[in-house]
């Protein structure tokens, strides 16, 4: 049995979980809040430093009670991007420190890999196109040989913080997602916004500033209906075409915006149609936790996998297509086909 | 006689006229579906005659209605069935002049090429835009080298012929043929 310490710090969650292959042992989230506004990096990042001590502590108690002890832990894993600078780097302090004081192996994961894998451990996908979703980031990913490849993404923000920026203007507290999805549920009518989709990438900027601009001559609730429906339909476009590419079968939703009941539904539909199975973990695994940081850590430490100290820089525009996938093995005769 | 079935249109063949209608999306609300495909429809017409102004033979448009476009049917061999060096120069030269007319065809494989009363004839502009950009040019490039290396021997006479093809009627060639060496080092558009 492998068991693996795993701490997030990328945004505004700092957690940590024990798991080893079967479960999630023990998990610890202090969520930073700003009063007003967005996250502000440094702010989070201070928020992060301060807990990080506390959130450890409150972890290994929790292991204890599930009979765990310090020495059982074969390694520390930690999110080495992307992410906010200042996050990233409070994060990998920690995690360095416990590494060398438990003289254990350091592995550093990608965060966005990290949300992959842990919806296919926790769901019965197991080759899935994802559609990841989250403040930062919005891809269509699936794996093929030894990488996992982006398909599309958006080329500008993601949808999470599209939909912040629109949610500020409309003044509306952090985060605007669930805000906006409350609305939306009583509008009454769609106005046309700008649906941008160039060829498999997408684009937010411009619809989130529409969106505010439609304030002016739409109800709060239409704009937020039109706001959802345009950016998620683009979405799941993109995702249609990376599953009639890949010849894949499964759909996977990733990412705290994932959480979203009409993004759900409208993924559902298009497998349907398609004969596709779709996938979403539950809510403690879409948003950002430990414990898929501690997952994918013990994923890589089983194929071989560490980081070295020295190497262990953080790296705020971590691609997911940068990693070599190790820990997945092919079969051979479905490698033949393709 | 019914011709493909993609993610987003079906294509089939009637009365000796291609019939290509897109596939309404049960996914999108009704009418941001039909505001959609509709203008795709129109811009994919649009740029299939635009193209062949510009010296691309690429078929006639018949008519648009809504989300249906009828156009002509090309009889031929598929590039992809009898693809040489010779060939892909030809195909260089081709895209040499839709990039310099500003036309991105976005999906440039050997199945979407047709050899025809010896000319080339481009078809399936669905996803197609206008653009001069390098990243733009040089994923189209890179789209169609992935399908020389996937479905042709001797990928690299290929990409050298098509290199001297796109040059000679491309100004830019050479800033995109960089270009596309980047993009393959990224591993993206897999």
């Amino acid at each position: 049995m492998t068991t693996i310490l795993g701490i997030e710090g990328t945004a505004w969650n700092l957690s940590a979980a024990i798991v080893n292959e079967s479960d999630v042992v023990a998990e610890v989230t202090e969520t930073y809040r700003p009063l007003t506004g967005g996250i502000h990096p440094r702010e989070a990042a201070q928020h992060h430093a301060k807990y990080a001590s506390q959130v450890i502590r409150d972890l290994l108690d929790e292991g204890k009670q599930h009979g765990l002890g310090v020495g059982d832990i074969d390694a520390i894993a930690f999110s080495q991007g992307p992410g906010l600078g200042p996050c990233l780097r409070t994060v990998a302090t920690a995690a360095r420190m416990l590494a060398l004081s438990l003289n254990i192996p350091l592995v550093g994961v990608n965060h966005c890999i990290a949300h992959i894998e842990v919806g296919k451990w926790k769901t019965p996908a197991s080759d899935p196109v994802v559609l990841y979703v989250s403040g930062a980031n919005s891809q269509v990913l699936a794996y093929r040989m030894g990488k996992y490849r982006v398909f599309g993404e958006t080329l500008d923000i993601g949808i999470g913080n599209a939909f912040d920026k629109f949610a500020r203007n409309a003044g509306f507290s952090h985060p605007g997602g669930p805000k906006i999805e409350e609305y939306a549920k009583n509008a009454e009518g769609y106005i046309p916004l700008p649906y941008v989709v160039k060829g498999m990438d997408f684009s937010f900027s411009g619809l989130s500033t529409a969106a505010t601009d439609a304030l002016k001559r739409a109800s709060l609730q239409d704009v937020c209906y039109s706001f959802q429906e345009t950016a998620f339909a683009m979405m799941v476009e993109v995702t249609e075409r990376a599953l009639a590419h890949t010849g894949k079968s499964e759909v996977l939703l990733a990412g705290g915006v994932g959480a979203n009941m009409r993004l759900r539904e409208m993924l559902d539909i298009m497998c349907d149609d398609r004969g596709a199975s779709f996938y979403v973990p539950e809510k403690r695994f879409m948003g950002d936790n430990g414990a898929m940081i501690a997952y994918l850590g013990l994923l890589m430490l089983e194929s071989g996998t560490v980081t070295y100290i020295d190497r262990s820089h953080v790296n705020p525009n971590f691609r997911p297509d940068d990693v070599e996938v190790t820990w997945i093995v092919e079969d051979v005769g479905k490698r033949g086909i393709e | 006689m019914y011709l493909t079935s993609g993610a987003e249109a079906t294509v089939y063949l009637k009365d000796g006229v291609i019939i290509k209608e897109r596939v309404p999306k049960r996914y999108r609300l009704v009418e941001l579906d039909e505001r959609i495909r509709k203008e795709r429809t129109r811009a994919e017409a649009r740029l299939i005659s635009e193209a062949r102004r510009i010296g691309v033979p690429t078929p006639i448009i018949h008519d648009i209605n809504g989300s249906t476009i009828k156009m002509e049917y090309i009889e031929g061999e598929l590039i992809k069935n009898v693809m040489t060096p010779q060939l892909s120069e030809r195909v260089g030269e081709i895209v040499g002049r839709l990039h310099s007319g500003g036309i991105i065809h976005g999906d440039l494989t050997t199945s979407n090429m047709i050899l025809h009363n010896d000319k080339i004839y481009l078809i399936d502009f669905g996803l197609a835009f206008v653009s001069r950009i390098v990243e733009s040019q040089g994923v189209d490039v890179h789209v169609l080298f992935q399908t020389f290396e996937s479905t042709h021997k001797d990928h690299e006479k290929l990409i050298e012929a098509f290199c001297r093809g796109y040059r000679k009627t491309f100004l830019n060639a050479d800033e995109i043929i960089k270009r596309v060496k980047e993009i393959e080092k990224r591993g993206r558009y897999a």
